[in-house]
């Protein structure tokens, strides 16, 4: 549903298109980047960790949106690239001696680079066959992963060291510098794709999902776009993977990047709701606030009651189950149509329609 | 000539001429000799892996007559196999503590508790999901898989668990130097006579033709007075009455433990090779797959020393297939014209 903002009269273009269109809206965002950024003055418990896990989550989770929800590619593989980048940031620092920064951007092209081999199969296959596809590339590189001859990069069974973050000469190790870098990151990357969607590749994606025939009849080069997509998509997972190893205390365990995360990040943009950055936001901080109460929950269940501490812990990944399932029967348009619902409802209060 | 070598009969012969022929050389060649790979290895292994294959066909078999008929996507057939088993142990090593009850009771108890839990799956879960998006079914099926899981977890535990009395006598036949247990004749005879039966089932009987027409067109079924919502719902009990099946002869080779969940991913290379809605295509996909896992964990591993490749070598497999035949061997195409 789409309400104009009553009394915002645009007189220009560049007005028009302008990025946060009224006062209202720059105020709100503006103010929640400056709450972002002073977050860490409020000591509230372990508020900076797991604002820094949000962050990681958001990135990851608007890269996956990227391809699967706003090109329409299922991609069941994200764990593995996550995996993917950590590994290859890892790599880059210990063994070439760049630093972070540059590592960073490297492991999102490296990751980019192999999300763009396994999108090769999108020239022929979509829908199903498609997500089967990477789901294969999930399992091949979760295998890659554990190989002798790549010991070197990813560690084997012992985990890859992530070295410490360097910055003017100074080791960047407290939570708080490492959440500025997290927050930062994923700020700058729902700008960029926010942004994406109002160029003309976005725009490409958004119609090769709707209907890629009449995409190609207008002229837009389907396979061209839908690698692009697989690649802009893995270049965020990459980063995503990189902020993973930032916040893992210095190693990274190839046994993190299974399909289970895969289907978790999944799960994120599903409940967030699909081909939406802010929903990928809602999805990113559900999905992350949620498993992580459950378990804070049980394990103060399980403190209390230990006889039933197994029992408690093997239902935790049933009630995630429940709540996709619950979710994608009572709300398949995921939060981010709530959202705009309950904004509608003001707006028009109290003539509901 | 330019039809035949675009047959499938020519398909499968150059298939198997190939196979026969790189297996006939890695028994003969000398580094293959040196690591201890002979052709009674190599036969020993196909017949292992056909049995074993025999029961990923099974698997298949459900998940194609889902997709066949309600174009849903199940990630959960592995979750119905385990429950399956763990149903079967259930009832057993419940009931055997107090009454004896026999094996064929177990059976048909845990196969009416299959029925039950398909129905209450298709009309709580898939129902209200038709006509959603291919990824939100596949996100809600793989949750239901999270789902089941958890409640085998929570009653069984995670330890792996073995059926007291064995469904099959433990014991092993030796044909021309190869070691044949019973569990693998059994079972492989046991999966081919249900696939041959469904096969029938699906071609004769009233059910299976209206199965068959509601998957061609269910607008066209409905007008035809089928009641698609009921073939839905059977389609739904007879994958998980077979996945039951499979997961019972599975469980009696290996032993009841939540890992077999995880065959339900090896049923994906299995139905793309075959085609995702062929019955026919389910089963020798399900049996290549078996053959396929079980070389390369005896063969390939030694081989090239990459331990573990058994685990993707399915995988690897599938990506293949799909980059060269994407709707399998005997798949309906999705042909498009605009």
């Amino acid at each position: 549903m789409s309400v104009n903002h009553c009394g915002d009269f645009k007189e220009t273009y560049a007005q028009d298109m302008r990025f946060l269109q009224t006062n209202f809206i720059r105020f709100w965002v503006y103010g929640l980047v400056l709450l972002l950024l002073f977050l860490p003055l409020f000591k509230f418990g372990q508020i900076i960790y797991y604002t820094s896990l949000v962050g990681v989550a958001v990135v990851g989770a608007v890269g996956l949106n990227i391809v699967t929800g706003f090109t329409g590619q299922i991609s069941l593989g994200q764990g593995a690239f996550l995996g993917v980048g950590a590994f290859s940031c890892a790599y880059f620092m210990r063994a070439w001696g760049v630093s972070f920064w540059l590592a960073m951007p490297m492991a999102g092209v490296t990751t980019a680079f192999v999300g763009m081999i396994f999108g090769i199969p999108s020239l022929r296959l979509k829908g199903l066959y498609l997500a089967i596809a990477t789901l294969a590339a999930q399992f091949i590189i979760e295998y890659a992963f554990l190989l002798p001859s790549l010991e070197k990069v990813t560690g084997g069974a012992y985990g890859a060291k992530f070295p410490p973050v360097m910055l003017f000469g100074n080791k960047v190790s407290s939570d708080v510098s490492i959440y500025y870098i997290i927050v930062i990151v994923a700020i700058l990357t729902v700008l960029y794709a926010s942004n994406l969607f109002r160029s003309r590749d976005g725009r490409a994606f958004v119609a090769v999902r709707d209907h890629y025939l009449s995409a190609e009849i207008m002229g837009i080069n389907l396979f061209k776009y839908r690698l692009l997509s697989f690649a802009i998509s893995s270049f965020f997972v990459g980063i995503a993977g990189c902020l993973m190893g930032l916040l893992s205390y210095g190693t990274v365990m190839a046994e993190e990047f299974t399909i289970k995360l895969s289907i978790e990040y999944l799960a994120m943009i599903i409940i967030g709701g699909m081909g939406s950055v802010i929903g990928s936001i809602f999805g990113a901080i559900f999905m992350t606030l949620f498993p992580l109460s459950l378990t804070l929950l049980s394990n103060a269940l399980a403190s209390s009651y230990p006889s039933v501490s197994a029992l408690i812990l093997s239902i935790n990944e049933g009630v995630f189950g429940l709540v996709v399932i619950l979710f994608l029967i009572f709300e398949p348009d995921g939060m981010a149509h709530r959202w705009r619902q309950i904004k509608a409802y003001w707006k028009l209060f109290p003539f509901s329609y | 000539m330019k039809e035949f070598l675009r047959s499938r009969i020519f398909g499968w012969a150059a298939f198997a001429v190939i196979t026969i022929a790189v297996l006939a050389f890695l028994s003969l060649s000398e580094t293959a000799r040196s690591k201890g790979i002979s052709g009674t290895l190599i036969l020993q292994l196909f017949i292992s892996g056909i049995s074993f294959g025999s029961i990923y066909a099974l698997v298949a078999l459900g998940f194609a007559i889902i997709y066949k008929a309600t174009s849903v996507v199940n990630f959960a057939q592995g979750q119905f196999l385990m429950i399956g088993a763990y149903s079967c142990f259930g009832i057993l090593s419940n009931l055997t503590s107090t009454t004896s009850i026999p094996w064929v009771w177990a059976i048909i108890l845990s196969l009416v508790f299959a029925i039950v839990l398909a129905m209450v799956v298709e009309r709580l879960i898939l129902r209200p999901m038709i006509g959603e998006p291919i990824i939100s079914i596949i996100m809600a099926t793989i949750g239901l898989s999270y789902v089941l899981r958890s409640i085998a977890t929570a009653i069984w535990g995670t330890d792996p668990q073995y059926f007291s009395p064995k469904l099959f006598p433990d014991k092993t036949v030796s044909v021309a130097g190869l070691n044949l247990p019973y569990e693998y004749i059994w079972g492989f005879s046991l999966s081919i006579t249900l696939l041959c039966l469904f096969g029938l089932f699906f071609k004769y009987s009233k059910a299976g033709i209206a199965m068959r027409a509601t998957a061609f067109s269910n607008q066209v079924a409905l007008s035809m007075g089928i009641s698609v919502k009921n073939i839905f719902a059977l389609s739904w009990c007879i994958s998980a009455v077979v996945s039951f099946i499979g997961g019972i002869l599975l469980a009696n080779i290996t032993a009841v433990s939540v890992d077999l969940g995880y065959m339900g991913l090896k049923v994906f290379p299995a139905v793309i090779l075959g085609g995702l809605d062929s019955v026919l295509g389910a089963a020798i996909g399900g049996i290549v797959i078996g053959v396929l896992e079980n070389l390369s964990d005896g063969v390939v591993s030694k081989l090239f020393g990459l331990q573990g490749i058994k685990e993707v070598a399915p995988f690897v497999f599938l990506v293949i297939i799909l980059m060269i035949k994407p709707y399998g061997l005997f798949g309906t195409e999705e042909i498009e014209r605009v």
